[in-house]
C-alpha cells in the first residue's frame, strides 16, 4: 500500500495504489465506470467492452525523453486515439482518465443498445430486477430508445441447472463469461460456456451442470444481470422490499460474511457479503439455506417444565429452582452461541462452582469456506475462558461423572446430549436443564427445556479460525415465548447473587466483556471486515481446521 | 249563592269558567260545576304546555330547515316512519319537511345513555334543567292565546288570566337563567362555569332593558285600559293600533333584550361553542341536554308571545282590523290562529337572524347593553314620561 | 417589520347603530333562502363522473381473455398506504401462456386501506391494474374490504387495447393474416 501513483480522473487528481487496474481506482476517486465482465475476484476477460474509457499518459520526446511541455508550460498528456478498456488496464505514474467525455459516452450507448437489441426486456417478471446492472447501466447510461425493428432472437428460457438449483434464461445474458470464469477458477472444472456465434451466441452448459458443487450458486450472485436466478428464490420476492442485514455464517469456523435478506420478519434469501479477508465474495451454497432453522417444524417453540409446556415466567423460575438445587453442577457450553452469551455463560459457571463441558462438531474440510470444524464460535469458547483444551466430540466425560454421582445438576446449551454419549437413564440421575434453538430427546428428557432465540435472531459476535472477531447484526425477532439466551442468562447468574441489570444491551454486553477479556478491542468494535485479536494464548492449542481460502495460505 | 258562586265571584275568567257556568245552568250542582271548573283549568294549563311544548320541538325543525335554505341545502328531509309513507302525498310530504325527524331527534333524546359525570354535583346537576325547563312552561299558562265572547264582554283564550300577567311572566321568564347558573356551576368544569357566569350577567343586564322598554309601551296604554299589566287587556288595546308603531323604539329595545334574554344568537354567549365548547351545558348530554334544549325554544315561543301581545297586536290579523267579538267561537278560532301564526312567523325571524348575524363578542355584548341600550331606554322612558304629563 | 397603523374608515351615525347592516344581511340570507338548492340528494341522485374518474382498482384481462398481470409488484411497491399484497406465483407448464413465465397466485386489494391515489395504475408496466369508476366500495366487516384475485378480474372485465405484448410471434401472424 505504500507505492502510491498520482492519477488524475476526470480532471481530479488523486493517489491510488500502484497496480490497480483503473475500474478500481476510480472507485477510490469516487467515479463509477459502468461494467459487466469485470469482477474483484475474478480474473479480467475485457469481453463486455461496456467500461471504455479515454486513457492519457505524459507525453515524452521520443528522441530525448524529456517531457513534452504545453505552450503554457504544463505537462502534455498524450490520449490514446481509440478507447480502452479501464478494467485490463492498469494504473500507471501521470495516468490522465476521462469517464465522460462524449466519445465515452457515445461508446457506452453502442454497447448498451448492442447488449439490448437480443435482450426480452422482460423486467417485470425477471428476478433479477431491481438489482440487475444492465437495468442500471441503461437506466444511467444507456440512450434510453431502441432502434431495433426486427425479430429478436430466441434462445433457451427456463433452463434447469446445477441439478435444478439454478435457472439460465439465455435470452437475458449479456456474455460477460463471470459464471465460466467462476467454474473454472474457483470450482476448478468448466461448467458454463459459450455455444453459436455473433448474434446467436448464448450462454449454455455441457454435460457437468454442477449439480454436485458446493459453490455453484455463486454464479447466481455474480451474474450482472437475470440469466442466472436462484430456483429457491424464484418469484419468492422483489429486492426493493427486503431489508438487508449484516450476518456471519454460523455453519463452519470459516465465518463467512453474509446478507441476509428480510421482509417482515421473513427471511427469504442470504447472499455471500464480499470481505476480502474472509470469504472475498463467494459463500458455499449449504449457508444459504440455514435460516429455514427460524419456521423449522424441529424447533423448540414452547418453554417445557417436566415435559409439559408451560410459561415463559414459570419455566425460567422453574429452572433457577432446579439450578439452585444442588452444588454439584455441570454446564455445557455450546460453541454455536455467540462470545457474549458465552460470556455471560462462563460467569455463570464461576458463580455456580460448575464443571464446563463442550463438544466439538467436526466434518470434512473442503479446504474452502467449508472448515472442519462446524461450530461457528469455537474460539470464543477459549476466549471466554470456558474451556481451556480442544473438546471431545461427545460428552463421555460428563456421562461418567453423571453415573459416579458426582454430577447431579446439568445446564446443557443447545447440545443435543442424548446424541453425545448420555443416555436416558443418565436424566434420572441429574437433573437437565435445557436450553436450545432445536426441539430433541434431550429437550424432552430434561426437567426444564428454555426455548432460546436463534443466530438470526439476536445480534453477536462469532471468532472464526483466523481468530477474527466478527459481529453479526439481528435479522428477525424471534417467536413468541422464544428468550435470548443472554437475558435467561442474567436471570440464572442473578439467581446466583449478583446484580446484573435484566433483559441487557447488546452494546453493554460487549463493553463489559471487552473490560473482562483484554485481548477483544473496546466495545467489540470489529469494524467493516471484523478485527483479528491476539491469539498467541492459544498457539498451543490443536485445530482442526486446514488450509484453505485466507487460512493458512500465507505460511 | 252556592259554593260554585262564591268561587266565580272570586275568581272569573275564561273558557273554564264559561264551560263550568254553561253546566251550573244546566243542572249540575255547585260543588260539581267547581270541580268541573278545576279540572278543566288543569285540562287547559296542560294543553297551552302542550301549545309551547309542540312550537318548541316545531322551532327546531324550523331552525334545521331555515338554516339548510339559506346555505343552498335541503335541510332534514330523509327521516320517515315505514307505514306512513304509504299514505300517498301526506307520508312523503312529511318526509319532505323533515317533521319525522323531530319524533327521531326527540326519541333520541330519550332513549340515549343518561350519562351523570363522576366530577359534578349531582344534586343541583340533575335539579338545573328542571329549573330551567319548568319557569317556562308556567309562563305558558299565562298567554292568551286568543279571544272570545262570553257573557257580552272578551274573555282570554288563556289557562289562567290575572291582573299582574305581564309581571308575572317577566319574572318567571327570567327565572329560568338560574337553571343555567347552576348546571354551569354544579358541572364543575371551567366550560361550564363561565357560560352559567355569562348567562347570568347578561340576564341582569338585560332585564334593565326590557323592563325599561316596556314602562313607556304600559303607559302609553295605561289611559285606555283597566289594568295595564294584564296581558289580555294589552292585546286588547291593540285592536286599532299595534303598539309597535306607536312605540318602535320600545319594540327594538325590547326585541334586542328578548334576543339576548333567550340566548340566541348574535347574543348566545353562554353556549358559545367557538370559545366555550357548549357552555353551560357541557356536561349534559341525553334527556338533560334534552331539557335545556326544549327550554330554550320553549322561552323563545313564549318571548315571541309576549312581543306579539306587547307590540304586535296580539291577535289583530292586520292593523287596525280585529276579529269582531259576534263570530263567537269562530273569533276564538281565528284569533287562536292569527296568534299562532304571529308565533310561528317570529320564531322564523329569531332564526333567520341567527343564520344572517355572527356571534357578537362578549364584552361587546356587555357594553352595547350598558352603554347603549340602557341609556337609550332611559331616554325613550323620560320622554315618555314628559309626554305622558303633556297628555294628561 | 415595522408596525403600520391603518386608518380606520370613520364610520357614519347609521353604520354605527349596525342597524341597516342588519337589514342588508337579512336581506341577502332571505335571497338565499329561494335560491336554488346546490344539494345533490346522494343515494337516490347519483353524480355525473368525468371520463377519467379515478375510483376503485382494479385487474383487467386483455382481449384474447388473458391476465395481464405478471405480478411485478410494482403496485405493491409504489402503493402509499400499502394496500396492494402480491404473491407471485409460476404459470404453469402446458399453458398457453407459460411463455410469461409469471402470474400472480394471489392478488390482494384492501379497500379499506385504498386511497384511490392511481400510483398503481401508474407504475404497472403491462397496464394490468385499472382504476375505474366505483367510488362507494362498502362493507360490514374489514375482511370484506379485501378483494381477491377473482374478484378484482369479475370488476375489472377486458382492457379494449391492441397492446399485444406477449403474443407469440406465430400467433400474431396467424391473426393478422385472418384480417384482425
Amino acid at each position: 500500500m505504500s507505492d502510491l501513483v498520482n492519477i488524475n480522473i476526470d480532471g481530479k487528481p488523486c493517489a491510488v495504489p500502484a497496480g490497480l487496474n483503473v475500474i478500481e481506482a476510480a472507485k477510490l476517486a469516487g467515479v463509477e465506470i459502468p461494467h459487466f465482465c469485470y469482477h474483484p475476484n475474478l480474473q479480467v476477460a475485457g469481453s463486455c467492452r461496456l467500461c471504455l474509457v479515454s486513457i492519457g499518459t505524459p507525453a515524452r520526446d521520443r528522441a530525448t525523453g524529456e517531457p513534452v511541455l504545453n505552450p503554457d508550460g504544463t505537462q502534455k498528456i498524450a490520449f490514446m486515439p481509440m478507447l480502452a478498456i479501464s478494467c485490463g488496464t492498469k494504473v500507471s505514474e501521470g495516468m490522465h482518465v476521462v469517464t465522460n467525455s462524449p466519445q465515452v459516452k457515445a461508446a457506452r450507448e453502442g454497447v448498451l443498445e448492442f447488449l439490448l437489441l437480443n435482450h426480452p426486456l422482460d423486467c417485470p417478471i425477471c428476478d433479477k430486477a431491481g438489482e440487475c446492472k444492465l437495468q442500471e447501466y441503461s437506466e444511467n447510461f444507456g440512450r434510453g430508445r431502441s432502434r431495433y425493428v426486427e425479430e429478436k432472437n430466441a434462445k433457451p428460457k427456463k433452463v434447469p441447472v446445477a441439478g435444478g438449483r439454478i435457472m439460465l434464461d439465455a435470452e437475458r445474458c449479456v456474455l460477460c463469461s463471470r459464471c465460466i470464469r467462476f467454474c473454472r477458477e474457483i470450482i476448478g472444472r468448466d461448467i458454463f460456456g459459450f455455444i453459436r456465434r455473433g448474434s446467436k451466441n448464448e450462454i449454455s452448459v455441457y454435460g457437468d451442470d454442477g449439480g454436485d458443487s458446493n459453490y455453484i450458486m455463486n454464479v447466481v450472485d455474480g451474474c450482472p444481470v437475470g440469466a442466472l436466478t436462484e430456483a429457491a428464490f424464484r418469484f419468492k420476492m422483489r429486492p426493493w422490499f427486503m431489508r438487508v442485514v449484516n450476518c456471519v455464517a454460523p455453519e463452519s469456523s470459516a465465518g463467512v460474511n453474509t446478507n441476509v435478506w428480510v421482509r417482515e420478519n421473513t427471511i427469504y434469501r442470504i447472499t455471500p457479503r464480499a470481505n476480502p479477508f474472509v470469504n472475498d465474495s463467494w459463500t458455499s451454497d449449504s449457508s444459504r439455506y440455514e435460516y429455514k432453522i427460524v419456521n423449522s417444524d424441529l424447533r423448540l417453540r414452547r418453554m417445557r417444565v417436566d415435559g409439559a409446556p408451560c410459561e415463559p415466567g414459570y419455566a425460567l423460575s422453574r429452572a433457577v429452582d432446579v439450578l439452585k438445587s444442588d452444588p454439584r453442577i455441570a454446564v455445557v457450553a455450546s460453541a454455536r452461541q455467540p462470545l457474549e452469551e458465552q460470556f455471560l455463560l462462563a460467569e455463570f459457571a464461576s458463580m455456580a462452582g460448575a464443571k464446563v463441558y463442550a463438544v466439538s462438531h467436526l466434518g470434512e474440510d473442503d479446504g474452502f469456506l467449508v472448515s472442519a470444524d462446524r461450530t461457528p464460535n469455537m474460539r470464543g469458547l477459549f476466549v471466554s475462558g470456558l474451556i481451556k483444551e480442544y473438546p471431545k466430540p461427545d460428552l463421555s466425560d460428563l456421562a461418567a461423572e453423571i453415573r459416579m454421582g458426582n454430577i447431579k445438576t446439568v445446564l446443557c446449551l443447545c447440545e443435543d446430549a442424548t446424541s453425545l454419549g448420555l443416555e436416558e437413564k443418565d436424566f434420572k440421575l441429574a437433573n437437565f436443564v435445557y436450553c436450545g434453538v432445536n426441539d430433541s430427546l434431550t429437550a424432552r428428557l430434561a426437567k426444564v427445556a428454555l426455548a432460546i432465540s436463534s443466530n438470526f435472531e439476536h445480534a453477536g459476535l462469532f471468532i472464526n479460525r483466523q481468530f477474527r472477531l466478527q459481529k453479526f447484526d439481528k435479522a428477525v425477532c424471534a417467536p413468541k415465548g422464544v428468550l435470548d439466551f443472554s437475558a435467561i442468562a442474567v436471570k440464572f447468574i442473578n439467581a446466583f447473587g449478583a446484580s446484573l441489570a435484566e433483559n441487557p444491551d447488546i452494546g453493554q454486553l460487549r463493553m463489559r466483556i471487552s473490560e473482562m477479556c483484554p485481548i477483544l478491542p473496546k466495545g467489540c468494535e470489529t469494524g467493516e471486515g471484523g478485527v483479528v485479536i491476539d491469539s498467541s494464548a492459544f498457539a498451543s492449542i490443536k485445530f482442526p481446521e486446514t488450509k484453505s481460502l485466507h487460512f493458512l495460505d500465507n505460511e | 249563592m252556592n259554593s260554585f258562586e262564591i268561587f266565580l265571584a272570586a275568581q272569573t275568567s275564561g273558557a273554564a269558567g264559561w264551560i263550568a257556568e254553561r253546566a251550573s245552568l244546566s243542572g249540575v250542582d255547585g260543588a260539581g260545576a267547581a270541580a268541573l271548573y278545576l279540572a278543566l283549568k288543569i285540562v287547559f294549563g296542560v294543553a297551552a304546555i302542550g301549545v309551547v311544548m309542540c312550537f318548541a320541538a316545531l322551532s327546531v325543525v324550523v331552525e334545521r330547515k331555515v338554516a339548510g335554505f339559506i346555505q343552498g341545502r335541503f335541510g332534514p328531509n330523509s327521516t320517515y316512519i315505514p307505514y306512513l309513507m304509504l299514505v300517498p302525498v301526506v307520508g312523503k310530504t312529511l318526509r319532505r319537511l323533515g317533521l319525522m325527524q323531530l319524533v327521531a331527534d326527540g326519541l333520541k333524546f330519550l332513549f340515549k345513555e343518561e350519562p351523570l359525570p363522576g366530577h359534578v354535583n349531582k344534586f343541583w346537576y340533575t335539579l338545573a334543567p328542571i329549573i330551567s325547563l319548568s319557569p317556562v312552561l308556567i309562563c305558558a299558562c299565562v298567554v292568551p292565546f286568543g279571544v272570545f265572547e262570553h257573557g257580552g264582554k272578551a274573555t282570554a283564550l288563556a289557562a289562567a288570566n290575572f291582573d299582574l300577567s305581564l309581571l308575572f311572566i317577566t319574572v318567571l321568564g327570567s327565572l329560568g337563567v338560574y337553571g343555567a347558573v347552576l348546571a354551569g356551576w354544579s358541572s364543575n368544569s371551567k366550560f361550564s362555569y363561565l357560560g352559567g357566569i355569562r348567562a347570568g350577567a347578561q340576564m341582569i343586564s338585560y332585564e334593565l332593558v326590557m323592563a325599561l322598554s316596556l314602562a313607556p309601551v304600559l303607559m302609553w296604554i295605561a289611559p285606555r285600559v283597566s289594568s295595564p299589566f294584564n296581558l289580555f287587556e294589552i292585546g286588547m288595546s291593540q285592536s286599532g293600533m299595534w303598539n309597535i308603531f306607536a312605540q318602535p323604539l320600545s319594540a327594538l329595545l325590547f326585541l334586542l333584550a328578548l334576543f339576548a334574554e333567550t340566548n340566541r344568537q348574535p347574543f348566545d354567549m353562554a353556549e358559545s361553542e367557538t370559545d366555550l365548547v357548549s357552555g353551560f351545558h357541557t356536561e349534559y348530554g341525553s334527556f338533560k341536554f334534552g331539557l335545556f334544549f326544549v327550554g330554550e325554544y320553549g322561552h323563545m315561543v313564549v318571548g315571541s308571545s309576549v312581543f306579539i301581545c306587547v307590540f304586535l297586536g296580539a291577535w289583530s290579523p292586520l292593523p287596525g282590523l280585529s276579529w269582531p267579538l259576534e263570530w263567537g267561537a269562530w273569533c276564538g278560532v281565528l284569533s287562536f290562529l292569527t296568534f299562532i301564526l304571529k308565533i310561528l312567523a317570529m320564531i322564523f325571524f329569531f332564526v333567520w337572524v341567527r343564520w344572517t348575524l355572527p356571534r357578537f363578542r362578549y364584552d361587546h355584548v356587555m357594553n352595547l347593553s350598558w352603554g347603549k341600550l340602557l341609556p337609550l331606554a332611559l331616554a325613550n322612558f323620560a320622554a315618555y314620561m314628559v309626554l305622558a304629563c303633556f297628555i294628561k | 417589520m415595522a408596525i403600520v397603523v391603518v386608518e380606520r374608515k370613520k364610520l357614519s351615525f347609521w353604520e354605527r347603530t349596525y342597524l341597516p347592516q342588519i337589514a342588508g344581511g337579512l336581506w341577502i340570507t332571505l335571497k338565499n333562502l329561494f335560491r336554488k338548492k346546490v344539494t345533490l340528494e346522494y343515494p337516490e341522485q347519483r353524480p355525473a363522473l368525468p371520463a377519467r374518474y379515478r375510483g376503485a382498482p382494479t385487474l383487467v384481462k386483455d382481449p384474447d381473455g388473458r391476465e395481464k398481470c405478471v405480478s411485478c409488484q410494482l403496485c405493491e411497491f409504489v402503493c402509499p398506504p400499502k394496500a396492494i399484497r402480491v404473491s407471485p406465483g409460476a404459470i404453469a407448464e402446458g399453458s398457453p401462456y407459460s411463455h410469461i413465465e409469471k402470474a400472480p397466485a394471489k392478488f390482494e386489494i384492501n379497500m379499506a386501506r385504498c386511497i384511490f391515489c392511481g400510483l398503481c395504475q401508474e407504475a404497472c408496466p403491462e397496464s394490468a391494474i385499472v382504476l375505474q369508476k366505483e367510488f362507494s366500495v362498502n362493507g360490514f366487516d374489514r375482511k370484506s374490504f379485501i378483494r381477491g384475485k377473482a374478484d378484482l378480474y369479475e370488476k375489472g372485465g377486458v382492457l379494449p387495447d391492441n397492446v399485444m405484448k406477449w403474443r407469440k410471434a406465430s400467433l400474431n401472424a396467424e391473426k393478422s393474416k385472418g384480417g384482425r
